[in-house]
């Protein structure tokens, strides 16, 4: 293995033909916050580091775009478009670090998807370096390109496609006022079905998020917040836009959240006050940190009418493998990231964890949601995309795998599943194949 | 084109697409697929070949309105899908054009075709979350789902939109849906085109709930929907005169029913940077989308109209009209066409799904 750090597009292209001549497999890497181990470097291959290509290169205000380089990091393009009253939607809960780069090849997602979309919906345009080392000019300066939309594919292909120079993002105007309603409820489902009458009210809240009572109690603990600790779930729902709006919403969520129940509930007085409610929440996984040596993070998405059906399927679970389980998770989206608590130094937990977090993904599936909302399948989740994807859906991946990267050098060994279906395969070094 | 297809009967009709797909891989005879018609001058190259009426696939399979997604086959026409999102007081936030009642879901996402409100709400291709297609191996496949996150696998729904059906018959679409806009108010100013461009760009930079952007005639027409509360104080902040039959002119822009669309030559889409500079060297223009939309009439060169089109930062495309025979989009390079070639290939080997539709060579 050897660890490359480009300083220019140029010395990107340069590694990348030197790798397409010797056959070298490829892989990709921002800043290495990503949850299924997407940019796990690999064994006989170049570890393409593009951490150092971190220059915001232009801000157009009239136009409301950002062009950036891939290793900038997600916080800091809003931060630069601040001053403009400008900022970048998608925020991933590791924004701080993460850089925009791993944003596109994971889709990233955060707690404001249900109103402002994901990576996929913010992004402009692309210049990207195929496996060959050749220039692609995806997207334009328009909504829209000519020929396939190869945007939409390369946007959360996990680095399998091609190697990501330069983005340039969507910027939206910063809402004039953002308030948080947060409620107390006595069990998950109340709180389900609260998050179900928002929605059917018309209100398209900025952020909907649940926790859960060991979630609660652990972030309470770490944050001081002001969580109810004696509530079996609560809900923080944002809303933002004009001062006006937020009002008649604010109100017309309470109003909702009384009528369903809510043992307790409070609206944001000020920013200072929205801002600790938020962080309770946004440190909710180092404060399960707290909790136990090791956790495991699930990334499954259902249907928001299965949500406390899953739930209590997951409680369930989590007394059959004896692990204790917590769940904060983006319930406007139905993005669930059930916490799996265990210890590593006991050689049967690990074992326990992982089996139990696939049964988890596996109901998922079941209930019509999916294996993955925004971690992306990486190493993780290979074996889950038989659960999710016939034989036929896997081998067309496969073929599109083929147009871009024909001899498998761009981070082999993640994404999809490379199928043994034929002499061909059989015939590849094992390096590409999966057990 | 000649139809040779008996027609098929409503419901689920992806059994006999599958068959006459079988039967056109087996003779090598290329299927031009076409659903409710309304798009068959519009958009793509001409196409001589057996049509596969795939009008008789429809029907609603699954609608969920506090989940916000509908599924539907992909001859459903848009106007039964709107029908039963409006008794819930939802909508398709992307406004397509209805043309007549009989555009379908499914032509509507392979032209990946948006009305006014494309740059705040997205476009079909934004709003897809899942479909099921027939590839050119005749084989039905899943990609998406119904749910609004899913990054397992590419992105292949997404990637349906705007390949002018040359990936795979589509036969199920599962969407995004949004509540209906409390209120819509439309505000009218008196102002040339460079001025229109920069104004609507500098008003799409505030925290307003804009929706529609459009200059025609000397006059900007900007559309506020959202919250009523909202919509009334934008109103009172920024002035400029009420237009109360706003709603016909964004639906005249929607289904380009409004006089300027009525020349029958050729129509070319300019496809730009919002904030583009205008050029006033090819006549009337139609500036829509907050500036990323741009149409213009008549025969003019080509080399020209594509270099207008590269400077502002975009793309232009025939869309109507004009000689359908030659190539109707912006060039692509020699790498992005050999990309391109090899996944079509990958999704229909033997080239029998809309071949030429969006290139020559495709």
């Amino acid at each position: 293995m050897l660890v490359v750090l480009p300083e220019t597009v140029k010395q990107v292209q340069q590694v990348l033909r030197v790798c397409h001549q010797l056959g070298v497999p490829v892989v990709a890497r921002g800043a290495g916050t990503g949850l299924s181990a997407g940019a796990m470097p690999h064994p006989e291959g170049i570890l393409l580091c593009l951490s150092k290509l971190d220059r915001i290169l232009d801000i157009d205000v009239l136009a409301r775009t950002a062009r950036v380089q891939p290793g900038v990091s997600n916080l800091s393009i809003s931060e630069a478009a601040a001053s403009h009253r400008l900022y970048y939607a998608p925020d991933p809960s590791s924004q701080i670090a993460c850089t925009i780069g791993g944003n596109v090849s994971e889709n990233s997602g955060g707690v404001h998807c249900l109103k402002y979309g994901l990576t996929v919906h913010n992004i402009l345009s692309l210049n990207v370096l195929t496996v060959e080392g050749e220039t692609l000019s995806i997207g334009s300066g328009g909504l829209d390109s000519p020929g396939y939309d190869l945007m939409a594919l390369l946007t959360g292909s996990e680095g399998l496609l091609g190697i990501i120079t330069e983005v340039t993002v969507r910027l939206l105007p910063l809402p004039e006022l953002a308030q948080v309603v947060m409620a107390g409820f006595d069990s998950v489902s109340t709180a389900g079905d609260a998050v179900g009458a928002i929605i059917a009210a018309g209100i398209i809240p900025a952020g909907l998020e649940m926790m859960d009572r060991l979630a609660i109690q652990a972030a309470e603990d770490f944050a001081q917040a002001g969580y109810p600790r004696e509530a079996a779930a609560i809900l923080l729902c944002e809303v933002d836009g004009t001062s006006e709006e937020v009002a008649q919403h604010t109100q017309e969520i309470a109003r909702l959240f009384d009528q369903h129940g809510a043992t307790s509930l409070t609206i944001s007085r000020d920013e200072t006050q929205r801002a600790l409610l938020w962080k309770g929440r946004k440190a909710a996984f180092p404060a399960i940190g707290r909790l136990s040596p090791d956790y495991y993070c699930m990334d499954g998405t259902i249907p928001r009418s299965q949500l406390s059906f899953v739930l209590n399927e997951i409680y369930r679970l989590s007394e059959q493998y004896a692990l204790p389980v917590a769940n904060v998770f983006h319930a406007g989206d139905g993005n669930l990231h059930p916490l799996i608590m265990f210890d590593a130094s006991d050689p049967t937990a690990i074992h326990r964890a992982e089996e139990f977090g696939a049964k988890i993904l596996e109901l998922s599936v079941s209930v019509g949601g999916c294996i993955t909302g925004e971690h992306g399948v990486g190493v993780e989740k290979l074996g889950q995309m038989i659960s999710q994807f016939t034989t036929q859906e896997l081998l067309q991946f496969e073929d599109i795998k083929h147009a871009f990267d024909p001899a498998l050098n761009l981070n082999p060994g993640k994404g999809i599943p490379i199928l043994k279906r034929c002499q061909e395969y059989r015939a590849l070094p094992a390096r590409h194949q999966h057990d | 084109m000649t139809d040779q297809h008996r027609p098929l009967q409503s419901g689920n009709r992806s059994e006999q697409i599958i068959d006459a797909l079988q039967q056109a891989r087996e003779t090598r005879s290329p299927v031009y697929i076409n659903g409710g018609g309304s798009k068959q001058h519009l958009m793509g190259r001409n196409c001589d070949y057996t049509v596969l009426d795939v009008s008789e696939h429809r029907g609603i399979v699954d609608y969920q309105p506090q989940e916000l997604v509908i599924t539907a086959r992909a001859g459903t026409p848009l106007v039964d899908i709107l029908a039963i999102l409006d008794a819930e007081g939802q909508t398709l936030s992307f406004e397509p054009p209805l043309f007549n009642g009989i555009a379908t879901l499914g032509g509507t996402l392979a032209c990946n075709l948006s009305g006014p409100a494309r740059p705040w709400n997205g476009s079909i291709r934004d709003m897809v979350l899942g479909v099921q297609l027939i590839n050119g191996k005749c084989e039905r496949l899943n990609f998406g789902g119904k749910v609004i996150k899913n990054v397992a696998g590419y992105d292949v729904s997404r990637l349906q939109a705007g390949a002018l059906g040359t990936l795979g018959v589509l036969c199920e679409v599962s969407l995004k849906v949004l509540p209906r806009a409390e209120k819509t108010l439309t505000l009218c100013y008196d102002m040339s085109a460079p001025e229109a461009v920069r104004h609507m760009n500098q008003r799409a930079g505030q925290p307003k709930p804009l929706s529609g952007a459009v200059w025609l005639n000397g006059q900007l027409h900007l559309r506020l929907s959202g919250a009523a509360s909202a919509v009334d104080s934008t109103v009172v902040q920024w002035g400029g005169e009420i237009l109360e039959s706003g709603d016909i002119l964004w639906e005249q822009l929607r289904e380009m029913t409004l006089p300027f669309f009525n020349d029958a030559g050729a129509l070319w889409r300019f496809s730009v940077q919002s904030s583009a500079e205008v050029r006033l060297d090819f006549g009337t223009t139609l500036i829509d989308w907050c500036g990323a939309q741009r149409w213009v009439h008549g025969e003019h060169p080509g080399e020209a109209l594509q270099q207008a089109a590269v400077e502002a930062g975009g793309h232009v495309s025939l869309f109507r009209g004009g000689d359908r025979n030659a190539e109707v989009r912006s060039p692509l390079t020699s790498v992005e066409q050999g990309l391109q070639q090899r996944l079509k290939k990958s999704f229909d080997p033997d080239g029998i799904l809309n071949p030429g539709r969006l290139y020559s060579w495709l």
